[in-house]
């Protein structure tokens, strides 16, 4: 039983330092320094795991970039901008989670939209279609031979 | 008419999706095709005093090679590249990825050296100035210093003959200024 204890203690421990490692300590010059620094680390794609970000990957390259943009902030002091301009220039838009807006991406923003609205079309035509179905007529002869038979059901 | 939209939406997605299937997520297009290779200058691997860097290959065509004795890929594609060297007597400069020394030099022993230099980029910074993300990548340079192919992944046979080999033959033919 304290064996077990012991393992599973054991186990926590690795689990916890595994899910500290994404995160170095950082001393920064000031707060906004700190809110640049945290705000690219979200919004940076790691390139070895892809669909995760600088933040929370534990990647080795990711752990370079980290350094590199920490470097590049209070070292260099390049603005927000620039250390964007710098990985992309390095390593494409793809390394930006959110893609800019330009030609190449105009079909990933406006898709949506498209879509939506050819379903509104899709949607008028539907509609349409149903309105024009002619309404069938119904004389009493035809009321009570229902009915007769919507009885004759319950029996 | 209508009532068969909902299958041909279904129809046109299933081919997106098949199609995607087929897209290697790693081949993301390099920006850095076109551009100038990035300006670098480390120690050699044999000889640690000497610095090596894009300016020692500067007039001909020669292709950087990202490696690592750590990486398994790498492996796999020497045999190929050691290959492509030989038969086209291309100047490769590799770039020893995050690497210790000792071992880097233990794998070309073993499996041989098709480098013509090998640079040692013990903390990755140059790796990182030229966008690499996941070893092995091969940069094909031209002779006035542009990048003009960028290859992720490990090369196979298939890719030195349709790619490399004719740009090789392109790229010679090119004049230098």
């Amino acid at each position: 039983m304290r064996l077990l204890h012991t393992f599973m203690l054991l186990i926590l421990l690795a689990l916890s330092s595994a899910a500290q490692a994404g995160i170095e300590v950082r001393d920064f010059d000031n707060p906004e320094q700190r809110e640049v620094y945290d705000k690219l680390m979200y919004e940076l794609r790691c390139l070895v795991c892809q669909n995760e970000n600088l933040a929370a990957s534990n990647a080795d390259l990711a752990k370079d970039l980290r350094d590199e943009v920490y470097e590049m902030l209070t070292q260099k002091k390049l603005s927000e901008a620039e250390i964007k301009k710098f990985l992309v220039d390095r390593y494409g838009d793809f390394v930006l989670y959110k893609p800019p807006v330009k030609k190449s991406t105009a079909l990933l923003w406006a898709g949506p939209f498209i879509l939506l609205l050819l379903g509104f079309v899709i949607l008028f035509f539907v509609l349409r279609h149903n309105r024009r179905q002619p309404k069938v007529k119904l004389d009493n002869n035809k009321h009570d031979e229902i009915k007769k038979l919507l009885e004759s059901e319950d029996k | 008419m209508i009532r068969y939209l909902p299958l041909g939406g279904f129809v046109i997605l299933l081919a997106l999706l098949y199609f995607g299937l087929g897209n290697d997520p790693r081949n993301i297009p390099s920006p850095l095709v076109g551009k100038p290779v990035p300006v670098f200058s480390l120690p050699e691997l044999y000889d640690p005093a000497k610095k090596v860097g894009s300016e020692t290959m500067k007039g001909k065509v020669w292709m950087l090679s990202v490696w690592a004795s750590w990486c398994v890929s790498c492996r796999a594609e020497h045999a190929v590249v050691s290959q492509f060297v030989k038969d086209t007597q291309l100047d490769v400069m590799g770039l020893n990825y995050k690497d210790e020394s000792p071992d880097a030099k233990a794998w070309l022993s073993q499996f041989g050296n098709p480098y013509s230099l090998v640079a040692v980029d013990a903390d990755g910074l140059v790796g990182i100035d030229s966008g690499v993300y996941g070893v092995p990548e091969s940069y094909l340079v031209d002779k006035k210093g542009i990048i003009r192919h960028k290859f992720t992944g490990p090369i196979n046979q298939k890719i030195v003959d349709d790619t490399l080999k004719p740009l090789v033959q392109t790229l010679r033919g090119e004049t230098a200024s």
